[in-house]
């Protein structure tokens, strides 16, 4: 219970500590104001475009067939420091395992999800 | 052979997963590089893969074989949901092939999806570990986001499937929380521990142990919707497309309601006296809402979502009870309520044809004069749900309230007796509109036989359930004494 407490008193300590900060920058900052201050370049560059237009989202297929390779690689790293003792199980398991997401990579090929345009 | 490390069953244990995970990924193969006739090659692989799941689950049957560490044990109970499973896979399987459906439906990839989704489920249920069940439940809960999305043309479907994945995500946390509750609590993430730990200690009321299993309730609660987990549910099966819907009502809806007699049926008396009050408040709550909101819609699957709420009020009245007649007449009403849903969306499949969907309460006027069997299986149907004899519903939901009478929950059983009868009107409105009104609409129907026979099929299971319940309620309860 004694550590609790003392983790509580952490927590209230680290709360009051951040809003002092805040606090006081915000009372004893200096504030001016003024409309070149809120432009998005302050050096005084002119923006060419507004930042609010369309961007295509293609390489999202790719993110997402990125992150099915990645998932392999985790396992595969700690399947590899342990081969020795799973013996052939383990390399049946994981030869199923990487069958499956070879599949699902053909499945995304055949699908065109590696096409760009 | 090779050892994987397994327990006393080997992989026999984990044979109907297996196969049907393997049936998913030859589904994927035969879309992939079949290039005639793949639809009908995708729907037989499907169908046997299904049967052979059932196969390898008579043979575990009576053997409680366990895996990995006894992770995973197909024990009766699970074999018994696992069949619940495997019926909503097939009849909602049959009712997407749809000369309709099939053009907008990515059909092989529906199918895969279904089974990958059966793989979770039939995870969730075998399993007495929170962590492997929490595994199955994502690898159902993906699988239903993507299908209840499957429609890609239709901004309806994909709010569906943004509005399901969005708010399960947050009910998935919500079960997470709750398990690592339990494991703080008692140090352990078995469920059998954790009951020996409950069963161990000396102070009755643990509110840490109460909240994880509240707050596990709540994920749960989240599949079957169960008020006030229940807004997403009309949204979703309206915009989902019909087989989709009805696999989800029922399928995932058997699944979670086996999970939470698991996890509460590990309590103890006092946690369970807790919790059994809760759920019976919250049942009367769901029944109630689910029934008055459902009279007043005009879209068929917008009612029939409003009407499993209400389902699923029932089903949480036999959890309630607390007794094995309550378990077992929650399983018997899981199997009558995946005939008699399965059929009702069956139909709604039917009458789409390229023109709609015909989802209106008006699009049934007049059926019985232009497809009388359709309207007769219909009706069936709403009788069913509506709870009237000589149907499934009928004895389903007698056995349940007889169970929650036993367990001394009177005026519960009050209410819901009450609420059947205000379903009856918007049940009853389906058939007076099938039966009594002239023709409004004409349909162009282009339906497969296949359809059909997965109307047929569910009628069938629900008048047999209904005329000869007998037996396969003492097999329920049979199964449900050992367990508990």
């Amino acid at each position: 219970m004694n550590e609790l407490v003392a983790v509580l008193i952490m927590f209230a300590g680290a709360g009051v500590v951040v809003a002092l900060l805040l606090a006081l920058s915000q009372w004893l900052g200096p504030k001016a104001s003024n409309p070149v201050k809120g432009e998005p370049f302050e050096c005084g560059n002119i923006p060419i475009a507004t930042t609010n237009h369309r961007i295509p989202v293609k390489f999202y297929t790719v993110a997402v067939l990125f992150v099915l390779f990645d998932i392999e690689i985790v396992f595969l790293f700690p399947w590899a420091v342990v081969f020795q003792k799973l013996g052939l199980a383990g390399l049946v398991s994981m030869t199923f395992f990487l069958a499956v997401l070879v599949l699902g990579l053909v499945y995304a090929w055949r699908k065109g999800a590696l096409q760009w345009d | 052979m090779i050892d994987f490390g397994t327990g006393s069953g080997g992989l026999l244990a984990v044979a109907p997963i297996l196969t049907l995970a393997v049936t998913g990924f030859l589904v994927i193969v035969l879309e992939l590089f079949l290039r005639k006739h793949t639809n009908l090659a995708v729907i037989g692989v499907t169908l046997a893969g299904l049967a052979a799941a059932g196969a390898y689950s008579v043979m575990l049957w009576d053997q409680a074989l366990s895996a990995f560490g006894d992770l995973v044990i197909a024990d009766n109970f699970s074999i018994l949901v696992t069949f619940i499973l495997l019926v909503s896979a097939v009849l909602s399987t049959l009712l997407t092939f749809n000369r309709y459906e099939k053009s907008y439906l990515l059909f092989p990839e529906f199918c895969a999806i279904v089974l990958f989704a059966m793989v979770g489920m039939l995870l969730m249920i075998t399993s007495r570990h929170l962590l492997v069940i929490f595994l199955g439940l994502e690898t159902l809960s993906i699988s239903l986001y993507v299908l209840a999305g499957l429609k890609r043309t239709e901004a309806r479907s994909l709010e569906a499937g943004f509005k399901y994945f969005l708010l399960g995500a947050f009910a998935s946390a919500f079960l997470l929380y709750g398990i690592a509750f339990l494991f703080g609590a008692t140090g352990s993430l078995d469920l059998q521990a954790i009951a020996a730990v409950i069963q161990g200690s000396t102070v009755p009321h643990q509110p840490l142990i109460t909240l994880g299993a509240l707050l596990i309730l709540v994920g749960l609660g989240f599949k079957v919707a169960v008020f006030p987990f229940h807004p997403w549910a009309p949204d979703v099966y309206q915009g989902a497309p019909t087989p989709v819907a009805a696999f989800m009502s029922t399928a995932s809806k058997a699944a979670a309601f086996a999970v939470i007699l698991r996890v509460l049926w590990s309590a103890t008396d006092a946690t369970a006296s807790d919790l059994a009050t809760i759920l019976a408040v919250v049942a009367v709550v769901t029944m109630t809402i689910g029934n008055v909101t459902a009279l007043v819609q005009k879209n068929i699957k917008r009612m029939l979502a409003y009407s499993s709420v209400a389902h699923a009020g029932y089903i949480l009245v036999g959890v309630a009870s607390w007794n094995a007649a309550g378990a077992a007449s929650v399983v018997f009403y899981l199997l009558a309520y995946t005939f008699m849903n399965c059929g009702a969306f069956a139909v709604v499949a039917y009458l789409g044809d390229q023109q709609g969907e015909h989802l209106k309460l008006d699009d049934f006027r007049g059926l019985a004069f232009r497809l009388p069997w359709l309207a007769l299986a219909m009706a069936v149907f709403m009788f069913a749900l509506a709870g009237l004899p000589p149907t499934a519903g009928f004895v389903a939901k007698f056995y349940l309230l007889a169970a929650a009478v036993k367990a001394g929950y009177v005026p519960v059983v009050i209410l819901a007796v009450l609420n059947s009868v205000v379903s009856l009107y918007y049940y009853l409105g389906v058939v007076v509109l099938m039966f009594m009104k002239k023709e409004q609409t004409r349909l162009e129907l282009d339906s497969s036989y296949l359809v059909g026979s997965s109307v047929v099929l569910a009628a069938i299971g629900a008048l047999a359930l209904g005329l000869f319940p007998s037996r396969i309620i003492e097999f329920c309860e049979r199964v449900m004494s050992h367990v508990l």
